[in-house]
């Protein structure tokens, strides 16, 4: 069979090498392209910024883990493309009226659809999620910092939704148990209530 | 597996508007090429993984081409990465670009919507996308390389990038057995259509 060793390392060769290099140093000339990964990280975190998004996004997640196969994965995938469509008519400068009040009623909808435990159909759960999606692009797909790039902003954006998602869905999980079951039907409750406060915020 | 027609009959309607929308606003292409410090090959790679404008639409074929099975992904290999070749050295020898920089929205949406309904495609038309977006990318790159005065060798790392890419990624999706598995692929899509649409957006207010 054929043996696999180690050479052993010269150190004295080692050390001349890092000392010659060292010696040769040249300096680096490193370059920033402006608002490359910021735009990226900006979009991450704008997502994660609002309460009002975040409680509905993972109410989306909730609910599909409650509706189990396919919606659970169904929603997520119609939610980032109504919510780019939100982003775009956003870009282009047609007003959407009341998006504030839209994404209050979206963590309204989604928790009080969690809190009972609802299962339309699979058409039903995805016209409901990608319309309150409109809303929710719209407000937030168009807040770019100048200077950024709006690709990895825009990427940034969904990546983080789209996580966002994922954290519901796997809390969700716990639905498996009857007393999960009910933490989730609570939890439900709790973003509905969190819907009405921002509803209330939006009227005011 | 359970379809969605409502979804997929939506992304019949929309796909073909948005992108009728987005080639109205001709903006000019301006693609960029990475330096390395390393030479032109390594150069060419890293374009590929650090130019999100290329990568995405690539990785979006490569899913799409796995999804249409085995054929599809075979055709996708050599079709995208000769296309991508041929036109990159065509681009280079013309050094105009001529398109709009808008257009890359395009493959976006079309690899991203397309990814993301999961229709079943004839691996002939797999490999037409493959052609058009090998084209249409590889074209640009040339273009750019032209005109950043950087060595047509960068064409080589791009390419072989590409292809490593695209037999890696592919050959997952079509090992992928369970319809949940099948289901992440296609958000993954609904990710890059979302992202291009939202960059078409930025590209017409001017902030792309």
């Amino acid at each position: 069979m054929k043996r696999f060793y180690c050479r052993p390392v010269n150190s004295k060769a080692t050390l001349l090498t890092i000392i010659l290099l060292l010696a040769t140093a040249i300096p680096a000339f490193a370059h920033v392209q402006q608002g490359q990964a910021q735009g990226f990280i900006t979009g991450l975190h704008h997502p994660v910024s609002g309460l009002d998004h975040v409680l509905a996004m993972i109410a989306v997640g909730l609910w599909g883990a409650q509706l189990g196969l396919p919606a659970v994965w169904m929603l997520p995938v119609a939610f980032p493309m109504m919510m780019a469509f939100g982003g775009f008519l956003g870009l282009l400068g047609l007003p959407l009226l009341g998006v504030e009040i839209g994404i209050a009623i979206s963590a309204m909808l989604l928790g009080f659809m969690v809190a009972r435990e609802a299962k339309p159909s699979l058409y039903i759960a995805v016209i409901i999620v990608a319309f309150f999606a409109i809303f929710h692009g719209h407000a937030h797909g168009t807040e770019l910092p100048p200077g950024q790039s709006g690709l990895l902003y825009s990427l940034g954006f969904v990546v983080a939704t789209g996580c966002l998602h994922g954290i519901g869905i796997v809390i969700g999980l716990i639905h498996k148990w009857q007393a999960g079951r009910i933490l989730l039907r609570v939890s439900g409750a709790a973003v509905a209530m969190g819907g009405i406060y921002f509803l209330w915020s939006a009227l005011a | 597996m359970r379809q969605l027609p409502s979804l997929v009959h939506a992304l019949k309607l929309f796909l073909p508007g948005a992108c009728v929308l987005i080639l109205l606003f001709p903006i000019a292409a301006e693609a960029h090429l990475v330096t390395t410090g390393l030479g032109p090959i390594y150069d060419g790679i890293s374009h590929v993984l650090l130019s999100m404008d290329d990568l995405l639409p690539i990785l979006a074929m490569a899913l799409l081409a796995g999804l249409n099975g085995p054929v599809a992904g075979r055709r996708t290999l050599f079709a995208l990465s000769c296309s991508w070749l041929i036109a990159g050295l065509l681009g280079y020898s013309t050094g105009v670009s001529a398109l709009p920089g808008t257009i890359v929205c395009a493959s976006f949406l079309v690899l991203g919507g397309l990814t993301a309904a999961d229709r079943r495609l004839t691996p002939n038309l797999v490999m037409v996308l493959a052609v058009v977006l090998g084209l249409l990318h590889g074209w640009l790159n040339g273009v750019a390389i032209f005109q950043a005065q950087r060595e047509i060798l960068g064409l080589a790392g791009i390419v072989t990038t590409i292809f490593v890419l695209v037999a890696i990624l592919s050959a997952g999706v079509i090992s992928l057995r369970k319809d949940w598995m099948r289901i992440v692929v296609r958000v993954a899509g609904s990710w890059v259509f979302a992202s291009g649409l939202l960059m078409a957006g930025w590209m017409i207010k001017g902030q792309g």
